[in-house]
Formats: structure tokens, sequence, C-alpha cells
């Protein structure tokens, strides 16, 4: 750690809060499956797991208190990921 | 040059661990050690792939069956893709020389996490093993190539489930190594040292190892959905169980273009720190250098699509992936530039390793322009799937990678062993090898031009001067390899002993030891200047 970074403990409610958000995603998740959104069920499936994902680096891997660069890092690479999927579905929208 | 027989510090060589002999190397964290112990894995698998690719040249010598049947063809380029991609070129620089000279060249000790380190090398052994074993374990040597695309990779009877484990099991060497790489650089650099005051070739493998940890998981997830359609029939990819062959390669090519820059950004970095030192000059337009590695690496990452040109992908996605492929190509002709503006005006000294990397600049152009013939839409559909592709491809892999490799081989080899090797063993090494690769490789752009395809172990007669051509090239680059690896291997132990700085150059790794101690660093430096300051450039 470097010097000026203070160590971050997080509060066994957040975690609490967190599991049970996660659990309700959970939930979404397999109740949007029964839904025909037509071309847009992949999509519709990844932006919860995306909500999902996101919520878990936020929280349970400290990212909301990391420093702004972490931070920057970290959502270059969602973008990056997000751009090679929609890329491809694209692709197959227009085929 | 110093006349006598050892040096006198006690090197990273003699270091004594808790453990003697082999176990010494296989138990330790030493960054140069790993660097090492990579070196002499990649050159073994190195040589066993290039057999492989003689005896292909030899079965092609003439038409028909001479000294093997089309289903060993099939399995033998199919190994010689797996172990030149997946545990040769991949690997390659980041992991030998990446290993060895990141921390040095930004003033670290060792990488940051230096256990998994050791632990990375344990599982690209496993995943290298595991690929040779295909050929011998199981229903016969795998016969996909090395792209392994479905749907005859999902039904091929051959042992393909192997060779996919292996390149599976490698793919997290090469994570593991690009993390371990990006944290070094982040945490581990000098005092003074701003990411603007670090060496290009740093640089080079800080772009290599994002790619790394981007794009290898994608690859890794869709092999592992090969061996899920395989065993379990589970339709991914497979139209018969409700799959889609193109989705296989659009997964398989968001990994594997980006892999070419995984292998060419580190030869890009090395022959960058070549032509300062051996041109006494500071490298012309770092900054441009610098910020042309990552945009390299981004544009790279979103071109994979112009491996599917005739796969039947939208007319617009064609258009897309064509338009970037040309913009791709922008940020490399920038890094050409400067190299040859860093020599332009300097005090050149032609020794090995700046011959290595001028034969850089050449065989990559040659690979580069070849490219754009691929990257445009109406072109591609004519060479397409033939010999032209892989006479491009082995323009850039072996033209770029392998001559910055060897580049790279003699640029350090007196700084790793503290030994010299003979210029002009080096010299007659690397004629033959480069003219060997030009007569080995040449004939194909024109064999692909006039329709011979690849892959195929027969043709027709028109194409076998070509063919004998090619042939009798891959003979000499071979004699050429043999000499040049026999120089380095010979001097190993006998060569004279080299100074600490034999070239004069200036960034870290030239200022400490050769070899170096096993801290690299009596104390960490202090950086006040950037990398490339030359005395003639002071003021």
């Amino acid at each position: 750690m470097k010097n000026g970074e203070k160590p971050h403990i997080s509060s066994y409610t957040s975690h609490a809060i967190v599991l049970i958000a996660l659990l309700a995603l959970t939930f979404i998740t397999v109740f949007v499956s029964e839904i025909n959104f037509g071309a847009f069920s992949v999509g519709v499936a990844l932006i919860v797991a995306s909500v999902k994902a996101v919520t878990v680096l936020t929280y349970f891997m400290h990212l909301k208190f990391e420093n702004r660069f972490t931070v920057w890092m970290v959502s270059g690479v969602f973008i990056v990921f997000a751009l090679v999927i929609v890329i491809t579905f694209i692709d197959y929208l227009l085929r | 040059m110093g006349k006598q027989d050892t040096y006198s510090h006690i090197s990273y060589l003699e270091h004594k661990g808790r453990f003697k002999g082999i176990m010494s190397w296989l138990t330790s964290t030493d960054h140069k050690k790993i660097g090492l112990m990579y070196l002499y894995a990649i050159v073994v698998f190195f040589f066993v792939a290039a057999v492989l690719g003689v005896l292909m040249r030899i079965e092609k010598m003439n038409p028909g069956p001479d000294i093997m049947d089309a289903q060993t063809y099939n399995g033998i380029f199919t190994l010689h893709g797996v172990i030149m991609i997946f545990i040769v070129v991949i690997p390659g620089i980041a992991a030998v020389f990446g290993n060895f000279f990141l921390p040095i060249m930004i003033g670290a000790k060792d990488v940051a996490f230096p256990k998994l380190n050791l632990f990375s090398w344990y599982v690209y052994i496993i995943g290298a093993i595991l690929g040779v074993l295909s050929q011998f374990a199981g229903d016969g040597p795998p016969d996909t190539g090395w792209t392994f695309y479905v749907p005859y990779a999902a039904n091929s009877s051959t042992n393909v489930i192997f060779a996919l484990t292996a390149a599976f099991v490698l793919g997290f060497s090469s994570i593991l190594t690009g993390l371990n790489f990006i944290v070094t650089i982040h945490r581990l650099r000098a005092p003074g040292m701003t990411f603007f005051k670090m060496p290009l070739f740093p640089w080079s493998l800080y772009a290599t190892a994002w790619i790394q940890i981007l794009a290898t998981p994608i690859v890794g997830i869709t092999l592992l959905m090969v061996i899920a359609e395989r065993v379990l029939h589970i339709g991914f990819f497979d139209p018969a169980l409700g799959g889609d062959p193109l989705l296989f390669q659009h997964l398989f090519w968001i990994y594997s273009h980006p892999a070419v820059y995984v292998m060419i950004l580190p030869a890009m970095g090395v022959v960058t720190e070549i032509f300062p030192t051996f041109s006494q000059k500071p490298v012309f337009g770092y900054g441009a250098i610098a910020i042309s590695s990552l945009a390299i690496a981004v544009v790279g990452y979103f071109v994979w699509g112009h491996h599917m040109f005739t796969t039947g992908i939208s007319y617009w996605s064609r258009w897309f992936f064509s338009f970037l492929t040309f913009i791709v190509a922008v940020p490399s002709a920038i890094k050409v530039f400067n190299w040859i503006s860093t020599m332009y005006g300097g005090s050149i000294q032609m020794r090995p390793p700046l011959l290595y990397a001028i034969s850089f600049i050449f065989l990559f152009l040659i690979g580069g322009f070849t490219g754009l013939t691929l990257g445009a839409l109406a072109t591609n559909v004519h060479v397409h799937d033939t010999s032209f592709v892989v006479a491009h491809f082995h323009y850039i892999i072996f033209g770029g990678m392998g001559f910055a490799f060897f580049a790279a081989m003699h640029y350090w080899f007196p700084k790793i062993y503290g030994r010299m090797y003979s210029d002009k063993m080096a010299y007659i090494a690397w004629g033959i090898l480069f003219v060997g690769f030009n007569v080995l490789y040449f004939p194909l752009f024109i064999l692909g031009l006039q329709g011979m395809p690849r892959r195929y172990f027969d043709y027709l007669p028109e194409y076998h001067n070509g063919h004998l051509i090619s042939s009798i090239g891959a003979f000499i680059t071979f004699t050429g390899l043999i000499l040049m690896i026999g120089n380095l291997i010979y001097h190993r132990r006998r060569g004279v002993v080299a100074p600490s700085n034999p070239y004069q150059g200036v960034t870290l790794e030239w200022q400490i030891e050769s070899p170096p101690t096993h801290e690299n660093f009596e104390t960490i430096p202090v950086i006040q200047n950037p990398p490339y300051l030359f005395k003639k450039t002071e003021k």
C-alpha cells in the first residue's frame, strides 16, 4: 500500500445489503428468462449480469474505496468488453 | 574488452539459495532465472516446431505423397501451429526478456509477485507438455489446425480435447504474467521514474499485458465451450446441435487477433531499445512511440473480423473491420518512421543486434503491406485461405517477432551471461538466416496469388517450382538457425568476459554488472533524466 492510502473495512450491514441485492438480481435473471425479448434476449440477460458484476466489484472488491485511476482502469475493461459484445451482436442483427 | 577468464562479482547465476543444482532453478522466484527458464523451454519447443515445419516443406518438394500421408500432414501442421503460436510466440519476448529486464529497466529488484511468476512458468510447462502429448495420446494427432474451427473441431475423431486443454492452460500462464507486469509497472517503478521517463520496452510490455488480461479469458472460455460441445453435446457452435459456427470464429478471433499484438508489441519494444543504443542518439518521438503502443493495443482489439470477410458476416461488419484494419496500420507506421528517424544522423555501429533490428523493419514492412492486401475487402476474397496468407503471417510473426527475438538475444546476451558471442559467426548466421527466410516465404506470396490453397497436402504440377524453391529456403533457414543458436550456446561459457556496458547503452540494465547480481541493484536508483540521454546529447 502506497503512502497516504488508508485501509478500509466494510461493515457487515453493507455486505448483507449487497448479498440481498445479488439474490434479488438472480431472481430477476430467472424471471426475465421466461419473457421472450426476441433478438434482445441475450442483451437483457447481459445487462442484469453486468449490474451484478458492478455491484460485486464496487462493494465486495472495494472498488468504491480505491483511487480514481484504478476505477478508470476497471471501467475501461468494462467498456472494452461491452464494445466487443455489441460489435459481435450488431453483426448478427445486420446479417 | 577485458581478457580475464571470469567476472569478479557474485551474479544471480552463482547466487546460492536454499537448493543447489537444477532445484535452485526450479524453485527460484528470481525474475531473471524464471526468464531464462522460459527462454530454454521456448528454444526447445521452437526447434521441435521448426523440425515439423521442415518436414512439411520436405513433403511439399514434389507433388503427391513423399514422406507422409495426408492425415499425418494435417496433424503436423496443427502441432506446428499450436506449438509456435501458443508455446513460442505468444509468451516469447514478454515471458523471456520481459521477465528478465522489466524489473531492471524500471529500477526494481523483482516483479510484484515473484511466487506467482514462478507459478506462471509451471502452468506454462504443464500446458506445453499437454500440447505435445496431444500428438501421441488418445485417438491420433489433432488435425484441425491451430484455429480449432468449429464444427470440424467439434466433430473430428482425433485428439482435439487434449490440444484445446493445452491452449486453455497456456492462456492462464499468459494472464498471470500480464497481471504481474501491470502491477509491477504501476507499483515498483524507481523513485522519479514517471510513466514518461520509463524506457519504451517496459511501455510495450505494459500495452501487451493489458491485451493479455483482457483478451485471453475470452479464448479460454471459448475453448472450454468447444470441449463442452464435444463432451456434453451442448450446442454452442455446431449447427447440428443448434449452435452457430460463426460465433466460434468471432470469439476465437476476438482473442487471436489481439494475440498477434501480444506477439509483435514486445518485439517493437525490443527494437526501440536497440536503435538508440546503436545510433548513440535518443529515440526519435519518444511520446509518439509510447502512445502508439497503447493505440495499437486498443485499436488492434477491434479488428478481429478481418479474419472472417468470406464467412458470411454482414456487409456493415466487413466495412467496419476493414476500416479499422487500415486505421491500426497508422500507429505501426508511426513506429517505423520513428525507428528510421532515430538512426538518421546517428553514430551507427552495425553490430549483430542492429542488423537483426533492421531486418525486423524490412520483413515487418513486407508483412504489414501484404496485410493491407488482406485487410481490403476486394483483394481479401481473392487471396483468402491461400498460401498468400501463410506468407503474410510468417513475415509478421517470424520476420517480425522472430527476428526481434533474435535481436534481443544478441543485444542482451552480454548482460544475461556476462560473456560476448562471436560477432563474425553472428554475421554469417544472420546472412544465411535472412536469405533463407526470404527464399522460404516469398514464393508463398506468388503461389497464393496463383491460387495455391493453404493447408493442402498436395498440389497441381504448375505450383511445383514455387514449392521447390520454398523448400530449399527451409533448409537454408534451418542452417542459419542452428548456426545462430550454436554461436550463443558455445559462447555462453566460453565467450570473452563482457563489460557491464559493451554497447554504450543508457537504460538502467546497462548501469549494473554483467551478469546482474541477485537483487539487481545495491540501492534503488533515483531517476532524474529521460531514459535515452546519450553523452553527445546531454546539455
